[in-house]
């Protein structure tokens, strides 16, 4: 609440200032919400620069480096924007207050948009962080907003402003606060067991970027196929910890564990959109089938109905259907069904082998899926509406798992591309701007947070 | 040598043997204890043509006394790790992309189905496995239905359910880490384990 006030009241006085030189002054009225926006040479995308942060107190000179340089890469990551080389702002006089911003100088640089940030600590582990975001050519703050909190968090700052500059530049929902979840042997420790020599998997999380990777499941078992609720606060997976697959789901922040089921053996659970169902494999009624049941483990409804495998399910995202993987036709292949188990229909076609099926947010209407492209796979997307294929990834390894993030934009995937086992990558939901975010160990099945 | 300690190492080898042939007496039933030799590499099993049958010799050949690799008392009396590190079961191969058990698989089977009718309050658990190339997702179901294909002819063959447990890991735990067809066969296998006996 101080945070907008403060806000409205920095734009409101920012707005009221003169001009720096007499050049055409702005006319003197409401800024309406298109003037807000920056935009850049007509044709091209708006060139932003993003230089350091000012250290306010000297113990935040670290901290504000690392806020320049995240925002700077946050922003870059959508490419809504031309980000401006950081290498080349040497030359550009460093401003210690929003006055001494140095309009002229950006403008040769090109710049149409830049951002002034400073923090300072308030106490040892407290931080106040100010930005603003200022139209180059009219010389205005568009964006103004200051921001308290833990010392201990500065990246998660340059997140929070890349996604309020998003939202109100672009109308975009950025993903630089979400989180992915995937399994890790990186701990390279050994199941207890009859048998040798077999490595636990544990569930992971870590930023969208891959930086603050922290542990979630601690029971040295195989902990494997992580997915997230809609509140970003549970993941469910399955483990072995009970000597056979099953559904858990971890409360992360709370340390606490769901137990929804207890028939049978069950893989391989997935949210619905409003959190409220999970859809999951299990094989108690003897072969693997796809259920529905609540997240409290009630209502299990069975909605396929085949002796074939039908597993691997994702939800619509107005969860009133499922796409899934069956081998009902001999290989397997992705199908869609009602959530209600009514309208089953298959839809790859021209693949020797598909799978894991993961539907894409609104505004897209697109399936991605692994498909068997030579000895290894690609991702492949399936367009619902136009009923043909692209394909994004092409034979770089091994590229399988790939998962949506929660604006469409981009695709987590597992890729043997860097030859040393099996990693964790994002990529546009084109196929281009590839990030490897996982290094230590192998990595697999990521899933996307809100 | 002192002739007394040869005395007492002969009375002891005498006692051993004579150990031996109780026991040997005691635990069979109607099939003598059958000679376990080391797993082969899978798949396709010729039986060694006997069928070629050379001229007979005028000479005697020398018969050997068949010794059981692994000896009744020894396996009854092992623990469950020592069970499942030198296993007497075999495990039941499967071709590529198929929970189909062959010929050789069904002999493989038949025979670990003895086994387990000789100690008959063994609990078997049966892991189903799959090779590399598929992906993770369908395979952790693939290695389902190959641990139940193996249950239920376990069952035909005149196991109890009971005595039977079938858990799928997919390709999270190969036994081969190579990436060639050799290393791909191994891994695409149901396996057995002792749970309890």
């Amino acid at each position: 609440m101080l945070g907008v006030a403060l806000a409205a009241f920095c734009v409101a006085a920012l707005l009221a200032q003169a001009p720096q030189t007499p050049v055409t002054p702005p006319a003197p009225q409401q800024p309406s919400e298109i003037q807000l926006v920056i935009s850049g040479e007509p044709g091209t995308p708006p060139r932003y620069a993003v230089p350091d942060f000012v250290a306010l107190s000297p113990d935040a000179a670290d901290i504000a480096k690392t806020l320049g340089q995240v925002l700077w890469d946050d922003l870059n990551f959508e490419r809504e924007f031309y980000m401006i080389p950081r290498d080349t702002y040497a030359t550009i006089p460093v401003a210690r207050t929003a006055e001494e911003v140095p309009f002229a100088a950006w403008r040769e640089l090109g710049a149409d948009a830049v951002v002034f940030g400073t923090v300072q600590k308030t106490d040892a582990n407290t931080i106040r962080v100010q930005v603003r975001l200022l139209n180059v050519r009219s010389r205005q703050s568009v964006f103004a907003k200051e921001y308290t909190g833990a010392a201990a968090t500065p990246r998660l700052y340059a997140h929070t402003v890349s996604d309020e500059i998003h939202q109100q530049q672009r109308a975009l929902r950025g993903v630089a606060r979400t989180k992915l979840s995937y399994s890790s042997d990186r701990n390279r420790e050994r199941i207890a067991g009859p048998v040798q020599n077999r490595d636990v998997k544990e569930v992971y999380i870590a930023d969208y970027d891959g930086e603050n990777p922290r542990r979630v499941t601690t029971n040295r078992q195989l902990n494997i196929f992580p997915a997230w609720a809609p509140d970003a606060r549970a993941i469910a997976y399955t483990s072995y910890r009970r000597g056979y697959p099953d559904i858990f789901i971890a409360l992360i922040y709370q340390g606490l564990q769901e137990t929804p089921t207890s028939v049978g053996q069950n893989w391989l659970p997935v949210f619905s959109p409003d959190g409220t169902r999970i859809c999951f494999t299990s094989n108690r009624d003897g072969n693997p089938e796809l259920y529905v049941m609540n997240r409290d483990g009630s209502n299990v409804r069975r909605i396929t109905n085949n002796p074939a495998i039908d597993t691997t399910p994702t939800w619509s995202p107005n969860g009133t259907q499922i796409a899934f993987t069956s081998d009902r036709a001999g290989t397997p292949q992705i199908y869609i069904v009602g959530a209600d188990g009514l309208n089953l229909r298959r839809i790859t076609t021209g693949e020797s082998y598909a799978d894991r099926p993961t539907w894409a947010p609104a505004p897209f209407n697109e399936i991605a899926f692994a498909a068997r492209t030579g000895p290894g796979y690609d991702i492949k997307v399936y367009d619902l509406a136009g009923g043909d294929t692209r394909q994004i990834t092409f034979g770089e390894g091994s590229n399988e798992s790939p998962a949506y993030s929660p604006n469409g934009r981009h695709i987590a995937f597992t890729s043997t591309r860097g030859g040393r086992g099996t990693e964790v990558y994002t990529m546009g939901r084109d196929g281009k701007n590839v990030r490897q975010l996982t290094r230590d160990g192998n990595n697999y099945t990521p899933a996307w947070s809100n | 040598m002192p002739k007394d300690r040869d005395m007492k190492s002969m009375k002891r080898a005498t006692i051993v043997v004579m150990v031996l042939l109780v026991f040997a007496g005691a635990c069979a039933k109607k099939k003598p204890a059958p000679v376990t030799q080391p797993a082969p590499p899978p798949a396709v099993s010729t039986p060694s043509s006997s069928s070629a049958s050379p001229a007979p010799t005028p000479q005697p050949v020398e018969e050997s006394v068949p010794v059981p690799a692994i000896s009744e008392d020894a396996i009854g009396n092992r623990s469950l790790e020592d069970l499942n590190r030198d296993s007497p079961f075999k495990p039941a191969f499967f071709g590529l992309d198929s929970s189909e058990l062959d010929d050789a698989g069904r002999a493989i089977v038949s025979g670990n189905a003895d086994m387990m009718k000789k100690y008959p309050r063994w609990v078997v658990t049966i892991e189903g496995h799959c090779d590399e190339r598929g992906t993770a997702e369908y395979n952790l179901a693939l290695g389902e239905l190959r641990a139940v294909a193996v249950k239920t002819y376990l069952v035909a063959l005149g196991i109890s359910p009971d005595r039977l447990r079938t858990v799928s890991y997919g390709k999270e735990f190969p036994f081969d880490m190579g990436h060639t067809e050799a290393a791909w066969g191994k891994n695409r296998r149901a396996h057995f384990v002792i749970t309890s006996k």
